[in-house]
């Protein structure tokens, strides 16, 4: 049986094909899933892609957060749903609580886009069984409000209990408090990051294939448990 | 109906880079003496009497304000008031 990931669509959304895409290349079936849609089609897994959902109105991903679609993806969640939000992804999903923190403006104003080197710090999520901890991979990062915030103590706790996912290997290059670049929920299967996996899936199409690691640890998963 | 005014402000350990971009901005137009400038929103709701002020905290903390980065203040104006 093929594994079915959806792939949500908000309006202003923008990487959904290329989330889309990298599901199909990692070997799964691309479920597109409106931001209307009261139910998730019965998916194994759900993409939250980048873009500018709702024009980042008000702030980045918090219109998002109260779109018909979120509801289940809240409730599937705290059932074990594997989650991935890339980017304003990352955001829609720390504005709905499902991951700790919040982003702000890049801390010299300007939005970055270049390819970044991240370390993978937990490879042991849902979302990162396929790579080897401390592995390098180089990934876009293309966004104006991408510095990772958190309380000290919310930091802590996410360092103390491995729930740091991705780290930028030099100096974060928007500020993010202690160069964090992903994070994941307690029990590993949400994780958000703020650089693009997806368009690094093919050295064709972007810097390198190491994004495609995500699609593939995500299906690995997905087969163990069926 | 009542006018409320909500004010959001970045939390003050947040770094707030375009409140530090106009700050430096004033001394190259010539506007000397000002230390420091945080930058917010500021929202003006018209409501029912309906509303009460509690049902307003949830407003700001739920939708105008994220909590982990930001704080609020909530103020009824008088009637006929403006902001």
């Amino acid at each position: 049986m093929t594994a079915r990931v959806g792939v949500i669509t908000f309006p202003g959304t923008l990487d959904d094909v290329d989330a889309a895409r990298a599901v199909r290349r990692a070997g799964a079936e691309a479920v597109p899933l409106w931001h209307a849609d009261a139910d998730l089609h019965g998916v194994d897994a759900v993409i939250v892609p980048g873009g500018f959902s709702y024009g980042d109105y008000l702030r980045a991903g918090a219109i998002a957060r109260f779109a018909p679609v979120m509801g289940p993806v809240v409730d599937a969640a705290g059932g074990g749903l594997p989650v991935l939000g890339i980017c304003n992804g990352f955001q829609i999903l720390c504005e709905a609580g499902l991951l700790p923190g919040a982003m702000t403006r890049n801390a010299g104003l300007r939005f970055i886009c270049r390819d970044v080197w991240l370390r993978v710090a937990n490879a042991e999520t849902a979302w990162t069984a396929g790579y080897e901890a401390d592995q390098r991979i180089l990934v876009p990062l293309k966004s104006g409000e991408g510095r990772f915030v958190a309380e000290q103590r919310t930091l802590d706790e996410l360092e103390g209990d491995g729930r740091v996912v991705f780290r930028y290997e030099s100096a974060a290059p928007n500020g993010s408090s202690r160069d964090i670049a992903g994070v994941a929920s307690a029990n590993g299967r949400v994780v958000g990051l703020m650089p693009h996996p997806e368009h690094a899936i093919d050295p064709a199409t972007g810097p390198s294939a190491d994004g495609l690691g995500l699609f593939t640890s995500v299906l690995t998963q997905l087969v163990e448990s069926a | 109906m009542a006018r409320v005014v909500v004010n959001v402000m970045p939390k003050a350990e947040i770094l707030d880079p375009q409140g530090q971009a106009v700050v430096g901005a004033l001394p190259r137009l010539g506007f000397a003496g000002v230390r420091e400038v945080r930058q917010g929103k500021h929202f003006e709701l018209d409501i029912d009497d309906s509303v009460d002020d509690e049902t307003l905290e949830q407003i700001a903390g739920t939708l105008l304000a994220n909590p982990v980065i930001e704080d609020w203040s909530v103020t009824r104006l008088p009637e006929n008031g403006t902001a």
